[in-house]
């Protein structure tokens, strides 16, 4: 058997069931890590002790006939804005370099609560900036189908990981689209659960109102097994919704979407969008149809107005987000010569530990939040954000799941978009409007371009509706028949 | 640099101050603002701390229940209206000791809005108007080291505890205090005493200014006249006690009439009050001020109070310091005066007790305001933290007027509570001190006295009854102090045979 190529659900299942340990996998995907990873850089730190020490556990616990979790034995890699308590989390940034948390997140506790393997922490955009994580501070991940392409972002390493199959499980986040692009740029599925949803708690802020973590996974059975295991109310992230998780995992393995209404938004099918992806898109609709849902059209006349919205209120809460990175507490500090002030020590560390976009989005939030601009722009973006969420509300009163293609694009080559920000945050066009209104989303494979490169669906529920992701998921995944591997 | 020229009298006669007051008040809760990190005073620096109060990456608030109801109850006390709705915001500026180099605190949407509070000075009464009540977190705490004036310029290096970082505060903002005239200074002291007493009487805060647990911000602007617009005001920081209010009002008024009479004008600016010299500096200017960006705290969700809640909450209520004080004066039958020195001597809770425990009000008065609270100023130890209840103070005055103790006594046993030697009682058996007014017992104490007098004896017995005092004096002596002194003096005038 080839761990490898295995499901994770089938992995737990083996492992519980006896037929092979937890060491066993853990062993397999750590040596296609070492294999792999000098070329794809889809890891910042592989805890090749931790995740054993945890293997072994898992198979002691078994032989002792204790009862196992869920991902007992399960490897998941995990993106490097998550803290893992005694594991660095760094968050692509040089000014994070080094800082080993004290403390779990609670995505981190429940994957430990589950038996999850965590082999390690994933590349990314820095402070999960980007749309290709060619903004981390440790270079590219490189996108396993094309190692000149970007995976997509800010999530590139965890997509990559289990695109590479370097891990069958792995955890982004999501703030305008950085589970869902780089899921379609790398041929996976990846969910953005509904905000309040997985717990914040731990997860270092980019966006604090858009922020969601989520799974990556090769089926949607897996993303499913995995987004039951992260989710849950959490008294400590405030935003935590307090209701049950919503049954995800019976949603995946039912996949019947008779009667379902898809709501296709008129306005993210048109023009911008890549010959190839509008054709796969509407083939696939075709397939759902056929599968016996109905296919509706709706209208969501705000959504233009959502790219600009989502950059002012992102840089405004990333620029305070970002304040206590300051060089007094921990992480990178410049400057401290004993003569130069506390303020001089600050600016010089924030000077040489931020990237050039983190730096950018700072900027533009400290300008948009700024006395006598705030109504003009702050103000005015969350009115936008308001009647996103109306669009929304008035689309699912006709429509049980939007559909939308994930990204305008197919992956692109390195370098090619670095010096345009405005392109690069078309990337997120489609994926946007769900973070505005916190709504959950998925992108699955659907198809490969004239260049064999995947091509991404995304649909979209109402907030708590994410088993509806999961129905219509697992319905499509079985009409396209996904068999393309890197 | 000379003091203002100008003499309070001389500025309040040529112009109308105008003040504002801010008080922030640490809240006495278990635990912090937005975690579970205890907020008890005094503990090794940063051993109260977490990940959400050192504003580690990933961390997130919760509000503390317990201090929103606090947070109530003083919008409630303060007549203020309870927002059905008021959420967090960030006040972002970078500093070393402040975490998250932002502050959540509340800015347009406050919990509480719109009161007052009335305040009494020489008999007229002053309705302070209240602006609004915000919740907010405290910041850590630097110490500067190595420079000569504890300040952060000059200093070698600074260390920061951050055990204050996210204790909760309630910051309390009147409305613009005018109609005051001279009495602007006093009335300022008048209101953050009237506060302090609420919030005491609320059991919301320790009120200590001298911890910090009090503070006052001063807000002072002179206009020409009455209806004239307000002039442009100062912000004095650092006033840390209730002297200081008066002091720092009565000396920004002189300071900014010195200004105007000479033709200047006043820069809007903090300014920094200094204790020893009795004077403000100048601090930032309004030009230097920060632009704090304010935003809704995304992290929390907005504090919505249902009417429910709130009258629960108005339910629990003391009552007001004010009528509390008059009630207790009509009860006990002090005068005004008398009722003013307990209240000054902060002994109103003290003596409520002292007779709760079955003194005399007249006694537990003289007990506290007297011998006690001679102690407490050579002490300089709060009349409170003395060492002695008002159990004890009671039992003492039960004993004198039961006639088995007398004054002097009294004072020993005290002598021995503070020296930890126990209960009155208990200090009474082990000092042996049992007043001595069984006659057989002085007979022979008063015939020695007269037996070792006869020079004295002879002029009482001459008619000089106001002689007899050295007599007594003797037999007191003898006895070591225990001897009832008026039985003393009885039995010497009926031995010499004199009529009293």
């Amino acid at each position: 058997m080839t761990f490898t190529s295995t499901t994770a659900v089938d992995l737990a299942a083996g492992i519980a069931a006896g037929d092979f340990s937890a060491r066993e996998v853990t062993t397999a995907f750590l040596d296609r890590i070492a294999e792999t990873d000098g070329e794809l850089n889809a890891f910042l730190a592989v805890d090749t002790p931790g995740a054993l020490a945890t293997a072994d556990a898992v198979d002691a616990a078994r032989a002792a006939g204790e009862p196992l979790g869920p991902l007992a034995g399960v490897p998941v890699a995990v993106k490097d804005v998550i803290t893992t308590e005694g594991l660095a989390t760094t968050c692509g940034s040089r000014i994070l370099e080094g800082w080993v948390p004290p403390y779990d997140a609670t995505v981190t506790a429940n994957l430990r609560r589950a038996g999850a393997v965590i082999i390690g922490k994933t590349n990314m955009d820095e402070f999960a900036m980007g749309s290709s994580t060619e903004n981390s501070a440790f270079g590219p991940a490189r996108n396993p189908w094309d190692t000149n392409l970007i995976p997509g972002g800010s999530s590139g390493g965890s997509a990559v990981a289990v695109a590479a199959r370097q891990a069958p499980l792995s955890i982004g986040t999501d703030t305008g689209g950085s589970i869902r692009q780089p899921a379609a740029m790398t041929g996976v599925v990846g969910v953005k659960p509904t905000y309040g949803g997985v717990s914040r708690y731990g997860l270092v802020a980019l966006a604090s109102s858009l922020d969601q973590a989520g799974p990556f996974a090769t089926t949607v059975a897996d993303a499913a097994a995995l987004h039951a295991v992260m989710a849950g109310h959490d008294p400590k992230d405030s935003t935590s919704i307090d209701a049950p998780v919503p049954p995800v995992v019976a949603a995946a393995a039912n996949g019947d979407v008779t009667g379902m209404r898809i709501g296709v938004v008129k306005q993210l099918t048109g023009e911008g969008f890549q010959r190839e992806v509008r054709e796969h898109f509407q083939k696939s609709l075709d397939l759902l149809a056929a599968a016996g849902a109905e296919i509706v059209e709706v209208s969501c006349p705000h959504f233009e107005y959502a790219l600009a919205a989502y950059y002012l209120i992102l840089p405004s809460e990333c620029s305070s987000n970002l304040a206590k990175f300051d060089a007094i507490r921990y992480g990178l500090r410049v400057g401290d010569d004993g003569e130069r002030s506390v303020e001089q020590v600050m600016a010089m560390t924030r000077e040489a530990g931020f990237g050039p976009e983190v730096k950018r989005r700072i900027m533009l939030g400290t300008y948009a939040l700024s006395s006598g601009y705030y109504d003009a722009y702050y103000g005015q973006a969350q009115k936008v954000r308001t009647l996103i969420a109306r669009d929304f509300a008035q689309a699912f009163e006709v429509a049980d799941v939007l559909a939308t293609p994930t990204a305008p694009t197919t992956a692109f080559p390195i370098g090619e978009k670095v010096d345009d920000p405005l392109s690069m945050y078309l990337q997120d066009i489609a994926t946007i409007p769900a973070n505005l209104a916190g709504v959950p989303g998925m992108s699955l494979p659907v198809g490969l371009d004239d260049k064999g490169l995947p091509v991404g669906l995304q649909f979209m529920a109402p907030a708590m509706a994410d088993d509806r992701l999961y129905t219509t998921g697992a319905a499509l995944e079985a009409a396209v028949g996904w068999e393309a591997r890197p | 640099m000379g003091g203002p020229t100008v003499t309070f009298e001389q500025a309040v006669a040529k112009y109308d101050p105008v003040l504002g007051l801010e008080v922030h008040v640490e809240l006495n809760t278990e635990t912090k603002m937005f975690c579970g990190c205890p907020t008890t005073f005094g503990g090794a620096p940063n051993s109260q701390v977490c990940p959400v109060c050192l504003g580690l990456p990933g961390s997130l608030p919760v509000v503390n229940a317990d201090a929103v109801a606090s947070a109530m109850r003083i919008g409630l006390a303060l007549n203020c209206r309870i927002a059905p709705w008021s959420r967090f915001a960030r006040k972002n500026y970078f500093y070393p000791d402040m975490p998250k180099n932002y502050q959540i605190s509340q800015y347009d949407e406050p919990i509480a809005v719109d009161g007052y509070l009335d305040v009494d000075v020489e008999g007229e009464t002053y309705r302070i108007g209240i602006e609004r009540a915000h919740m907010e977190e405290d910041t850590g705490k630097s110490l500067h080291m190595g420079g000569s004036t504890g300040r952060i310029h000059g200093a070698d290096y600074s260390l920061v505890d951050y055990n204050r970082a996210g204790i909760p505060l309630i910051e309390i903002v009147t409305k613009p205090i005018t109609g005051t005239g001279d009495k602007a200074p006093e009335v300022a002291r008048a209101y953050v005493t009237a506060l302090r007493d609420l919030l005491r009487a609320l059991q919301v805060s320790d009120v200590r200014m001298e911890q910090g647990s009090l503070r006052c911000d001063a807000n002072v602007s002179l206009r020409p006249s009455p209806e004239a617009v307000f002039g442009t005001r100062t912000e004095t920081k650092n006033v840390n006690s209730l002297r200081s209010v008066e002091r720092a009002v009565r000396y920004e008024i002189e300071r900014q009439a010195d200004v105007l009479s000479a033709g200047g004008v006043i820069v809007q600016e903090t300014r920094h009050w200094h204790e020893d010299t009795g004077r403000t500096t100048a601090g930032r200017t309004k030009e230097e001020a920060e632009d704090y960006r304010y935003f809704p705290e995304p992290d929390l969700a907005p504090v919505a109070a249902s009417e429910e809640w709130v009258e629960q909450l108005r339910a629990t209520l003391p009552e007001p310091p004010a009528q509390r004080r008059a009630r207790l004066q009509q009860d006990w039958g002090f005068t005004d005066l008398e009722m003013r020195d307990v209240v000054n001597a902060e002994a109103v809770d003290l003596i409520e007790q002292t007779v709760a425990a079955g003194a005399s009000a007249a006694g537990a008065k003289k007990w506290w305001l007297g011998e006690l609270a001679r102690r407490s100023n050579d002490s300089g130890v709060a009349l409170a933290d003395l060492g002695i209840d008002p159990d004890g103070v009671a039992r003492i005055e039960t004993l004198i007027a039961q006639g088995s103790m007398n004054d002097k006594m009294a004072r020993q046993v005290i002598d021995g509570i503070l020296a930890g030697e126990g209960t009155a009682d208990e200090v009474v058996a082990s000092r042996g001190l049992v007043l001595v007014s069984d006659d057989g017992a002085l007979t022979a104490a008063v015939d020695e006295a007269i037996a070792a007098n006869p020079d004295v004896a002879d002029k009482v017995r001459g008619g000089k009854v106001a002689a007899v005092g050295a007599l007594v004096g003797a037999v007191m002596k003898a006895t070591r102090g225990q001897a009832d002194a008026g039985r003393v003096r009885e039995l010497l005038l009926e031995k010499l045979g004199v009529e009293g």
